[in-house]
């Protein structure tokens, strides 16, 4: 553990919670509770990045990251530039590389990447001077919803570690699990992962979990549920066989939810699949905190975006 | 024109030589061999201590890209990177546009390597037509051409009948069957070693298995068949079980490994640089160790590069998205001293026939040995001068390099094909007195 | 380092601020007291004790954090980001006369940035500033409506606002 508070971020980059120690993880969610307090204003908006430019470059379909992102900035007075392309640029040919070459010859501070390859938020930060903040590259991370995951853990239970959080779900071609793995373990929690064996990735344990493919083990004594979205196109085929059947083995019910402790919160990042891997009375239950997510976010990005904003040491 | 290289360490494993001789070149062939050789009227070069003098390097699979992806290499790129590196010879893949499935192909090959001059290069022909796995090239063509061995490199042979085919029928012209040896269905889309470093990084994971599973295959059917299968940049322990099950059946079969299989891991690919990424992918430490092993041992019967040249914004993208393959003519040796011989694990005489005899034997080629009537292809090794490798200063068109920066030892020094001095390294010192003057 | 103002000093002089606010706002009923991060909260804390002491009523009492309004926070950043504390105003403003309490009075800038985090709350009916101590050297048109103690300064000089609460003594010292 580290002695100090931290009181900045050592990096310029958010691409991976690898960047980030416990303390700079704890500096961002004490940040993220003064942001949360400035949306509850009847004036939610502070002038802190007043003059400042984000750039929201999105290659993949995503509305609640985007809007959530956008709110942020809007709410910390940043000027903002969406570029949405199911593929305008790729379209045309045109490289990632040159994309963020384009978009930072306006000058951008910051630049929000959401891609289909893992590595992308890497590649731009070693090209570009902005600020790279990564909102989910391939199947590789999303330190943003690691974040506020844990934010949202952490004002229910009061603490992260000593925690015990199954993470069930399609673990494979999971950004959300590999973030929340490497962050809660930092944090001192411990994490069961759970999936069909087709959905586990070889070498699991090197992020520090245990993997089960029991349901009923992963949640027996779980202070969190956390349900992963099954994408639909793994659901037929060569991973899955069908739907009905992988949410007999593995989706979220409320007998199931017994196992786990009385207190125990549910989560899932959105967007769910009801009747997949989570049951619609669970998903709108008293132990739900999915919406609570939604709303930590802006806080927790707002609080990112802030804490980037500033000159790093590492440059000094 | 004459020439005498006097004194130096000559390791030459084919003919089980090891010392200080002098070496005699005449006409472009070794004229004699042996000690304190009168110089006869030709130009004495007195080799300085510590050098070696080695039958050429012979690097069997490169891909030279001439014709058709020229912006990444040409014949003539190509051929320079090989000699700056050491390698009287290149063996050059089919995987070319068009690919060398035909005679003409391999006519234009040849020629436009006469009319560079520097390097030998010996093409290997198509086992398919268009490498599309279905119908067999004209091989008994091919080899009139010019062809050395057969391959659909870039990708495996099709199907195991088609293997079957190929085995057979090259036979009737002793030639190998060079095997890229990869389930398609296990690879599919694919980018890194699966396995703990892919699962981290999110990248689709191209599993040990689907390069064993292939190599099994084929040695099976070479078992069957008589013909001769020879396993290209072979990476994981797995494979290496099976060629050596294969070897103590008595079945013809070789294999080759690339210096960056027993350099580098998998975890050299943290941080997606695009330059660490080829096929197959660096493995584990534990494939690693065993290729260590296995080059030790005598199971793996040579080390060749897979000089993959790419340009480098074809290498600016996406990790998952970016071509396979990095250039490797001109890191071989150092790479050779530095995990193979500083170590250890083998010494000169067994890297020498792992580079030269091994190739020069397995594709039935000129060279790999400095006998007296036999071509004056010549490296001249200088294993203890220091390198830097600088990604920029390499000769190759292609930079795509993951060992940019290395500081490591062992150079040529000076590389002679058909007794003209092709390539002499001026970074290297006393290397300057193997330049020819008119 | 010479004491400018001493335990007991700093005791009578709020008392003495608390008898000022009743008189000039005729009583406590629309008062609410904000006082600023940090050394400000307390001061509004023992206010809030003080006014209650005089008329037995409690002054609802908040925390405002000023960083996000910062005024050097808007140009291209040259360090780390200030760190950002939560904002505590549990209460409507909205035509409230708002006692925003701070320790030293200085250059006005920090007054400048909570003046426009408190118009975010609402419109109060009036903003008056208590200060424990003023320095001098405004940059801004900014004064105080209620002051501790005027301490004349060079700025060479620094002036360091101890408090029970977070420094374990009451006293402010001027230091060159």
């Amino acid at each position: 553990m580290t002695a100090t508070a931290a009181t900045a971020l050592r990096t310029r980059h958010l691409l991976s919670i690898d960047d980030i120690n416990e303390a700079e993880i704890a500096l961002v969610l004490d940040t993220a509770v003064a942001m949360k307090e400035v949306g509850a204003r009847s004036i939610k908006k502070v002038p802190a990045l007043r003059g400042r430019t984000v750039v929201n470059l999105f290659f993949e379909p995503s509305t609640r990251t985007r809007l959530s992102f956008e709110l942020a900035e809007k709410r910390l007075s940043a000027d903002t530039m969406g570029m949405t392309t199911a593929g305008s640029s790729v379209v045309k040919g045109e490289t990632l590389i040159d994309t963020a070459k384009t978009l930072e010859a306006m000058s951008p501070d910051m630049i929000v990447v959401r891609h289909a390859s893992s590595g992308a938020a890497h590649l731009l930060s070693r090209v570009c001077r902005s600020s790279i903040i990564n909102a989910g590259d391939g199947t590789h991370e999303h330190p943003t919803q690691a974040l506020l995951d844990a934010f949202t853990i952490r004002e229910r239970k009061g603490r992260l570690a000593g925690l015990r959080v199954a993470i069930v779900g399609d673990l494979l071609h999971s950004r959300v699990l590999r973030s929340n793995a490497l962050l809660l373990t930092k944090m001192g929690a411990s994490v069961v992962a759970c999936g069909p064996a087709t959905l586990i990735p070889l070498g699991l344990d090197r992020l520090g979990v245990t993997s089960t493919t029991s349901m009923d083990e992963a949640c027996e004594g779980a202070d969190v549920v956390m349900m992963l979205r099954v994408q639909h196109e793994r659901m037929h085929g060569l991973f899955l066989p069908s739907v009905r059947e992988y949410f007999t083995l593995f989706g979220l019910n409320a007998e199931r939810l017994k196992r786990a402790k009385t207190d125990a919160i549910v989560m899932h990042p959105g967007p769910m699949n009801r009747g997949v891997e989570i049951a619609s009375d669970v998903a709108d239950g008293s132990q739900s905190v999915i919406l609570d997510q939604v709303a930590n976010g802006v806080a927790v990005r707002m609080a990112v975006l802030y804490l980037l904003a500033g000159e790093s040491k590492e440059n000094e | 024109m004459k020439v005498l290289l006097k004194n130096g360490r000559v390791i030459d494993p084919a003919a089980g030589r090891d010392g200080q001789f002098d070496v005699l070149i005449e006409h472009g062939r070794i004229a004699k061999i042996g000690k304190s050789l009168a110089a006869d009227g030709a130009r004495v070069v007195e080799v300085p201590a510590g050098f070696i003098v080695a039958p050429g390097l012979i690097d069997m699979h490169v891909h030279l890209r001439e014709p058709g992806q020229e912006h990444k290499e040409t014949i003539e790129t190509g051929s320079r990177s090989a000699v700056t590196g050491g390698f009287t010879a290149v063996a050059c893949m089919p995987n070319t546009l068009p690919v060398n499935d035909q005679a003409g192909i391999t006519q234009f090959i040849l020629k436009r390597a006469a009319e560079v001059n520097l390097a030998r290069v010996y093409p290997i022909g198509a086992v398919s037509i268009g490498s599309n796995g279905e119908q067999l090239t004209e091989i008994g063509d091919l080899r009139a051409a010019g062809c050395v061995a057969i391959t659909d490199d870039g990708k495996p042979v099709n199907t195991a009948l088609l293997m079957r085919r190929a085995l057979e029928y090259a036979s009737m012209f002793k030639m190998p069957v060079i095997e890229h040896c990869e389930d398609p269905s296990l690879k599919a889309d694919g980018c890194a070693h699966e396995g703990p470093v892919a699962a981290m990084l999110g990248l689709k994971g191209i599993p040990a298995v689907a390069e064993s599973i292939m190599a099994e295959r084929d040695i099976s059917l070479a078992e069957m068949t008589g013909g001769h299968v020879h396993i290209a940049h072979m990476s994981v322990r797995q494979s290496l079980r099976a060629v050596r099950d294969g070897k103590s059946r008595g079945v013809n079969v070789t294999c080759e490994v690339a210096p960056h299989h027993f350099t580098l891991t998998d975890e050299a690919i943290k941080g997606y640089d695009t330059n660490t990424k080829m096929n197959p992918p660096l493995r584990e430490e534990a494939d690693r160790a065993a290729l260590i092993e296995g080059l030790r041992d005598g199971s793996i019967d040579v080390i060749a590069t897979d000089h993959a040249p790419h340009h480098a914004d074809e290498k600016a993208l996406e990790f998952d998205r970016a071509p396979f393959g990095i250039v490797g003519l001109e890191t071989a040796i150092p790479l050779c001293v530095a995990k193979l011989i500083q170590p250890g694990i083998i010494g000169w005489p067994r890297l020498i026939e792992l580079l030269s005899a091994a190739p020069a034997r397995i594709l039935n080629v000129p060279g790999g040995t400095i006998v007296e009537g036999g071509p004056a292809d010549i490296t001249i090794i200088a294993p203890d001068a220091p390198v830097t490798i600088r990604a920029a200063e390499l000769v190759s068109k292609s930079k795509n390099t993951p060992f940019d920066g290395w500081t490591l030892t062992g150079a040529a020094a000076a590389t002679i094909v058909g007794g003209r001095t092709v390539f002499v390294n001026r970074s290297v010192t006393g290397a300057d007195r193997f330049e020819e003057r008119a | 380092m010479p004491v400018v103002m001493d335990a007991d000093r700093v005791a009578k002089s709020l008392t003495r601020i608390a008898h000022e606010i009743i008189e000039h706002n005729r009583g406590i009923d629309d008062i609410r007291l904000v006082g600023i991060r940090t050394r400000g909260v307390p001061i509004a804390r023992r206010l809030a004790a003080a006014l209650k002491d005089i008329t037995g009523a409690d002054v609802p009492t908040g925390a405002l954090d000023i960083t996000l309004y910062r005024d050097d926070l808007m140009r291209q950043s040259v360090g780390p980001q200030p760190v950002v504390r939560s904002t505590e105003i549990p209460f409507d403003l909205e035509g409230k006369h708002v006692l925003l309490v701070d320790d030293v009075l200085y250059t006005g800038r920090t007054i400048r940035a909570a003046l426009d985090a408190l118009i975010d709350f609402g419109r109060p009916k009036t903003i008056q500033l208590v200060v424990l101590v003023d320095r001098g050297h405004r940059e801004l048109p900014i004064r105080a409506d209620y002051v501790g103690k005027n301490v004349p300064t060079s700025l060479r000089e620094s002036v360091q606002v101890h408090l029970a609460e977070i420094d374990g003594r009451d006293e402010v010292e001027v230091q060159s």
